[in-house]
This record gives structure tokens, sequence and C-alpha cells, in this order.
């Protein structure tokens, strides 16, 4: 027996007011801090820039959340999806479209820019009129609405599609807009295929982009196209497919398809830097430093559970260490390899690691992560201060940092240096799984859980503090020396608290105590914002957005350790157990339930 | 106590915290086989005494003696090898570890591999409940399920004696008797037990003796069957619950 219960008229109708403000407030945001307007200097797909796609990607957002389509509850009628779906996106996105507009009209009759700077007359009094495309403040105004309001209803209507084609659209538009915005990726990619491989792939940029970097009607279609059809081909699941394949093959043959599948893999990885360029390989090299750091700081955090915000203080200490080591200009002036200061970078690091962990033993979560944060600074001053000038060169630095040598060979093209640092990364993933499942390990989690009980089972707070401190100061101090000798020089400068900051923000959005999640957020967010130059200014505004939208929808983060998925959506998966054990209909599993008549159920 | 030489013993102890004392001059001893009870009401200093015993606080005066050897003042995370392992208040297991996870922490300085799996298989025995939630995440589990969890996790140390703060805490009467009736069976099995509870009835049910304790000090000590009988228990104690 379904009850047909439908949400209040009242009730749908004010989400659908509150996500158009919402959207509303967040078109008026970037314009007025001059995100669209500083996006504008770039063309993304033929004749619209980034700023503008910025700006109507908003509605499409809105009108897809509003226009969502009802959550299918058991006892409850669903109702189908129909012309509700985009007619409430359509209503969200006018009622942004009319803020906005509100806004333009605003901006046209009262001058701002004293409160606002950003609010320049190009947004709407005088041309170029970038937020109206070009028109006058009223007829500017009508248009938006018009605009937000007709690509809100169309967002909405996705929902109306089943499930595998409405993935697809998004594929398409997804796949369009990462196209656009990573032209210079592209082809760069399609340059250096054709020039490692001697295939033809060079001409396929031209077909794509436009002479302005845009991508053009050509691109878009077919883009779209792979996109829309990849999407439909993957929801079969190749994977599944592959696997299948593979247990049917014998054991001999297994071994011979794992065998060739890692030599393409290596034979990829040796060709990726030459196919990416300079310039890539450079962001990759970035990317790379930072990603073990975040290697190292994931032990600490994630897996010891010690919160610690000055971790820049031991990629400094690996940075200063290999720099007095291997510069002739430094106050020690030996000069030496590359190679032989890598055991004294371990050795300073580990000590760093030491004289920050002794002292905060006795400390717990926010305290240690106060009185880190301190050290972070100490370690700056340090290496600043007119006191040890001599010896770290004060705000001079030190310069001429030793290159690394491989044999006779320098390294010092960013291709070769990717190999370099890949090397280190491989190193501290794999320290990273093989302390996650050693007997440290363990002991790291159960003192994460509850020091004093892991104390009763005989662990060794002291010890498994210290070593998680002492692992993760290697790492960054690891980084460190690759920073130095990539960069040439050292300045105390580099080693700010923001270094602490964005690793901590990549372990935290990537998905704290996962390796792939810890790679996927320092790409995102190390990679990508030296790729998109456009946004450096707004980089912390977007840090600052992304990781309070995760916390709020998906605090586990990007790709998250199983077990903290588990941790954190609890409820939901108790639910889903639930609803799995009605869907088959057939009794719960042994033990979920008590049987009449069995012993009595803990409770 | 046929075996002069107690296994673990409290020599005169009292300890602090900060200024204010809470244990006061306690001499108890604690022989090997038994089950002897430490009953008190809220605040008397049963958890405090535990610690002290385990190392968490150290005396301010007195001492714990293990096979006569003195152990007051050994860093906590000793004490496990040496064969004392507890059931603390309120489970406190590791919420988000596995069960299995839990159990390994048990056994974490252990290296007898092959003793540890005849270990499993006990507990498995002992508890079959926990068998079937090996790989649950302990926080997920109910509340009578954790206690089992916890005594598990504490006898996969093979310990010499068992400590076990309020076993009875927030449990349902039906599963406080059941809990009761597995520490006995532990007990048969040659695991000395020490267990600290408010509920006199049901410890002195299954306990060879019995002190209690009174505002960090013992005011009665004897058998069970003494300490239920006398008048003093009944009227000071007893009709307090
Ligand atoms: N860490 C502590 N610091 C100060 N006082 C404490 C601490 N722990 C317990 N006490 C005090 O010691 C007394 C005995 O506590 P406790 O041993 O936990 O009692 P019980 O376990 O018998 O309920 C109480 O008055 C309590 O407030
Ligand atoms: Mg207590």
């Amino acid at each position: 027996m379904t009850t047909v219960v439908e949400a209040p008229a009242a009730a749908v109708g004010s989400r659908v007011v509150m996500i158009g403000l919402v959207g509303g407030a967040v078109a008026v945001f970037v314009s007025a801090n001059g995100m669209v307007e500083a996006f504008s200097e770039r063309e993304l797909l033929d004749g619209l820039t980034l700023g503008a796609v910025l700006l109507l990607s908003i509605p499409l957002l809105v009108g897809y959340v509003a226009g969502r389509r009802q959550p299918e509850l058991e006892g409850f009628a669903t109702r189908p999806p129909g012309w509700r779906n985009p007619a409430t996106g359509l209503l969200a996105g006018f009622i942004s479209g009319v803020t906005i507009g509100a806004f333009v009209l605003l901006i046209a009759t009262v001058d701002l820019r004293g409160v606002l700077l950003n609010v320049t007359p190009e947004l709407v009094r005088d041309d170029p009129r970038i937020l109206t495309f070009g028109l006058e403040p009223g007829a500017g105004a009508g248009l938006l609405v018009g605009l937000f309001a007709v690509l809100g209803g169309l967002a909405g209507a996705i929902q109306v599609l089943p499930d595998l084609w409405r993935r697809a659209v998004l594929a398409a538009v997804g796949w369009v807009l990462a196209f656009g915005l990573m032209q210079a990726v592209v082809s760069q990619v399609l340059r250096g295929l054709q020039q490692q491989l001697r295939i033809w792939t060079e001409p396929l940029a031209d077909f794509l982009y436009d002479t302005s970097g845009a991508l053009s009607i050509a691109g878009i279609t077919v883009v779209a196209v792979l996109g829309f059809c990849l999407q439909l081909l993957g929801s079969r699941k190749p994977r599944a497919l592959v696997n299948a394949r593979l247990e049917r093959l014998t054991d001999r043959s297994r071994r011979i398809v794992r065998v060739a599948v890692l030599a393409a893999a290596l034979l990829l990885l040796g060709l990726l830097p030459q196919v990416l360029g300079s310039f890539l390989s450079e962001v990759l090299n970035i990317a790379g430093i930072f990603l073990l750091m975040a290697l190292g700081l994931n032990i600490v955090v994630g897996f010891a559970g010690l919160l610690d915000l000055g971790y820049v203080a031991f990629f400094a200490v690996g940075a200063y260490t290999t720099a007095l080591l291997t510069s002739p200009q430094s106050s020690l002036g030996v000069g030496w390899i590359f190679w032989l200061a890598v055991p004294f970078v371990v050795l300073a690091a580990a000590v760093a690691g030491l004289l920050v962990g002794t002292p905060v033993l006795r400390m717990r979560g926010d305290y240690l992560a106060i009185v880190t944060l301190g050290f972070g600074e100490i370690a700056r001053l340090l290496f600043l201060s007119d006191w040890l000038k001599p010896t770290f060169g004060g705000a001079q630095g030190i310069i001429q940092v030793g290159d690394i040598t491989v044999g006779p060979v320098g390294v010092r093209t960013p291709q070769a240096f990717f190999y370099v640092i890949f090397v280190f990364v491989l190193l501290a993933a794999y320290a990273t799984y093989a302390l996650q499942d050693s007997r440290i390990g363990r002991a790291w989690m159960a003192m994460r859980e509850d020091e004093s009980v892991a104390e009763a089972m005989g662990v060794d707070i002291v010890t498994a503090k210290l070593s998680a401190f002492i692992v993760g100061a290697v790492l960054a101090g690891f980084g460190g020396a690759l920073f130095a000798t990539k960069i040439g020089s050292v300045f105390p400068h580099s080693f700010n608290v923001i270094v602490s900051i964005t690793v901590l923000v990549v372990i935290i959005v990537g998905g704290m105590a996962s390796v792939p999640g810890v790679v996927l957020g320092t790409m995102v967010l190390v990679g990508l914002p030296e790729l998109l130059r456009e946004f450096e200014e707004y980089r912390f505004l977007i840090y600052g957005a992304l990781l309070i939208f995760m916390m709020l929808r998906r605090p586990e983060g990007f790709i998250p350790s199983k077990r903290r998925a588990e941790e954190l959506h609890e409820e939901e998966i108790a639910q889903d157990e639930w609803l799995k054990t009605q869907d088959t209909g057939s009794r719960p599993e042994p033990g979920s339930r008590p049987e009449p008549g069995s012993r009595p159920e803990p409770s | 106590m046929t075996d002069p030489q107690p296994l673990l013993s409290l020599r005169g102890v009292s300890t602090h915290y900060g200024a204010i004392q809470v244990l006061r001059d306690i001499d108890l001893e604690i022989h090997a086989g038994e089950v002897v009870c430490l009953l008190g009401g809220n605040a008397s200093g049963k958890t405090t005494m535990l610690k002290t015993i385990l190392g968490y606080v150290v005396p301010t005066r007195g001492e714990v003696l293990l096979d006569g050897r003195r152990i007051t003042g050994l860093p906590t995370q000793r004490l496990v090898g040496l064969g004392v392992s507890m059931v603390p208040e309120n489970r406190r297991l590791f919420k988000r570890m596995t069960v299995r996870e839990n159990l390994e922490m048990g056994c974490y300085l252990r290296n007898d591999s092959e003793e540890v799996a005849k270990d499993f298989e006990r507990v498995f025995a002992l508890f079959p409940r926990v068998r079937q939630r090996f790989g649950q995440r302990a926080g997920t589990l109910s509340g009578g399920e954790q206690q089992m969890v916890a005594m598990a996790r504490a006898l996969m140390a093979r310990p010499k004696v068992l400590l076990m703060d309020e076993p009875s805490m927030g449990l349902a009467p039906v599963l406080v008797e059941q809990n009761f009736e597995i520490i006995r069976e532990i007990n048969e099995q040659g695991t000395t037990v020490f267990v600290v509870e408010q509920n006199a009835t049901m410890a002195l049910s299954i306990a060879d003796r019995g002190y209690v304790l009174q505002t960090g000090r013992i005011v009665l000590s004897g058998t069970a069957e003494s300490l239920l009988s006398d008048q003093r228990m009944r009227t000071a104690y007893l009709g307090e619950l």
C-alpha cells in the first residue's frame, strides 16, 4: 500500500526561490569582484569569452539543481519527470537573471567604484560592456534575464532525460568546457605526439581550435559528440568486461598481459615529458614536489591524526640543507653533488621532525595545530634572520644550488627533471602503502582513535608520534631538496604558511589517507592553477569556495579512502544496507534481526 | 589463596590528582586464579585504582607489585607485555576500526602468530557474535556487542590478570547476567580477574573475594559470602543501590 505524498507547493516554491537567489548572488559576486571582466580577455568557445562562460554557467547550474528530480523513496509515489523540471529550472534561472539584471541597472545608475574597486565602467557603462554583451544597460538587463531563464529551463530539461542520456549530456558539456580550458595542454600534446611518434596529430589542433585559441564550432561539435558517445559506451562498464576477460585467461597468459600492460605504462611514462614539452613538464614537476609533500603530510595528518600546520618548516629544512651542501656560494662552500647531499637532507629533516615533535608530544588536536603553526613561522624567520645570516644568507638566501647529476650528465631540462621527481614520488607512494599496512600504521590508527587505550595495548605513543613526524618531515625534506635544485636558489620567502595550507587543502579535498585522492588533489589544486593562469588572482577564493563546498557535501574528499567514506556516511550506509535487505524481499542476513526464540539481542 | 605470593598487589597506595587525594592508603591483593571485585559508589576512586595499576597515574605513596615485582611508575605500554590487560570503562573500542582490527590491536605486541590464531578461536568460542561481526566497524556495534569486543580485545593479549572497569555499565539486566557468566568462564579457563563494579550483588555472585571502596578508602573486605551477609555491607552499600 503506497501513499501518494507530494511536497506542499509552498515548500517547493521557496526552495526554487532560494536556489535562484543564491545563483543570482554568485553571479553578482563574480561580476563585482572582477572575475568576469578578468576572464573576458580569453576567448574560450567560438565567440564566447571565459568570462561569459563563467556567467552563463550559473543559470545552467541553478536550473539543473532546481529542476532536480524527486528522489525515489520507498512508500512514496515518485512523480514522473515532466514539464515541471524545466519549469522550475526556468523559474530559478529567471530569479537569478532578475538579480543580476537588477545589479546591472544599479551599477549603470550609481557609481559603486568607491566601495567595489572592480566594478569598472567597462562592465555596463562604457564599451565593451562586458556584462551586457555590448548592449545598453536597459536592454542588457533584459537580455540577461531572458538568457538566464532560458538556460535555466534548458538545464532543468536535462533532468527529464533518462539517467543514461542525462549523464551523456553532462559528459558532453564537461568535455567541451575541459577542452576549451585546456587548450594549451591539448594543443601541446597533439604537437608533442607528432614530434615524438611521427603521427599526424598536429593538424587536429588547428581543426579543434581557432587562431585565438578558442574551441571552434567544429571543435565543439566533435568534442561534444565524443564526450557524449564515450559516456554512453563507458556506462557499459568496460572495466568489468576487461576483468571478466582476464578471469578466463590461464595464469600464464594473465602474467603476460600484466607484463605487457606494465611495459606499455612505462613506455608511456617515458614518453610523457617529451610529449608534454618543457612548459607542461614544468607544471608537472611543481605538482610533483607538492605531491611529495602532500604524501608526507598525509602520513602525519591522515594516518597519525596529528594536525601539523607548520609543515613548510621541513620543506625549508630540506631546501636549505641542499643549498648549503651543493652551492659553492653557500657558507659551507663545499659544492657537493646533489646525491651526496641527500643523506644529509634525510638527517636534517629527521632532526627537525624530532625538534618539532618532541615538545608537542602531550598536545592534542587544536593545541597541536596552533603550536606547529608557530613552529612553521619560526623556521621561516630563523632562515630570514640576521642572526643566522652568515649561514643562511638572510633575505638574500643561497644561490647557485647544484644541479642533479646522473653520472656525468646534469639534469637541467624540466623533461629530465620529471623523471627524478617521479622516482621520488613513486618512493613516497610506496612508503605510504607499506606503512599503511604495517604495525606502525596500525599503531597510528589506534592512536588517532584513542591515545590512552592504544597505550594500554602496548603502543609506545612517543615512538609512534615521533616516527610519524619524522617520516613526514623526510618526505617534505625531499620535496625541499628537489625544489631548491630545480629553482637553483633558495629564499626564505618561499617558505611561508601558504605552502603548509596548500598542502593541507590538497589532502583534505583530495581525500585524507588515500593516495589516489592525494594525487588527484595535487593535480587539481596545484597543477591546474599553473595551467590556468587567469585564475591566479582568484586562486585562494576558489580554494575557499571549494573547501566549503567539500566540507558540506563531500567531507571525505574526491577519492576518499574506503575507511573515511564509511565513517562520514555512516547513517546513509546503514540505510542503504537496510534498503538492500528490503529490496531482495528475502529474509534479512542472519544476525541482523533477532530470530524469535533466540538469545536476546545485545542492545 | 594457596599461593603465598599474590599475583597483583597494592601496598599502601595513595594517589592524588593535583592536590586532591583520591586513593588513601590502599592495601589489596589478588591471587592467581581468583576473581576479585572492587565495589564502590560513584566517584569513590575505582577507576583511579585501575589507572594507578596501569601506570596512567603514578601513586604518590606506596607501590604496585606484579608477581612480587615492583611495577609502580612503569609506562603504561609496558604493562600489557607483563600480563596485565584492561577492559576500560565504557568499553572504549577503536570505533572507526573493524572488530578484527580491534582484536589485532589487542595482540599488538605478540609475535607468536600460531598462538594468536588459537586465541582468536578461543575468543570466538567465548563470543560467537564477535566472529559474526568480524569485519564490521566497531562503532556501529550495539552496546552489548561492544562490551564483548572489548573483552575479546583484552583477552587477545593473553593476560595473566584481566582488569575490568564496570562491565555492567549501560547494559540491559539480562545482558549483564550473560556478561558475568562469561567472566566466570574466562576465569575458569585460567585468567585471573579483577572486576570493578557498582553492581555489588552481581559482582559478588561470581567473585571469590571483594573489597569495598568508599571515598578512596577500603572500608570492608572479605570473601564474597561474608560480604553478602555482612550487616554493614547491607546497610552502607547494598541498600544504597
Ligand atoms: N583526571 C582527573 N583529574 C582530577 N580529578 C579526577 C580525575 N579523574 C577522576 N577525578 C576525581 O577522582 C574521584 C574518583 O574518580 P573515579 O576514580 O573516576 O571514580 P569511580 O570510577 O569510582 O566513579 C572523583 O571525585 C573524580 O572527580
Ligand atoms: Mg569509574
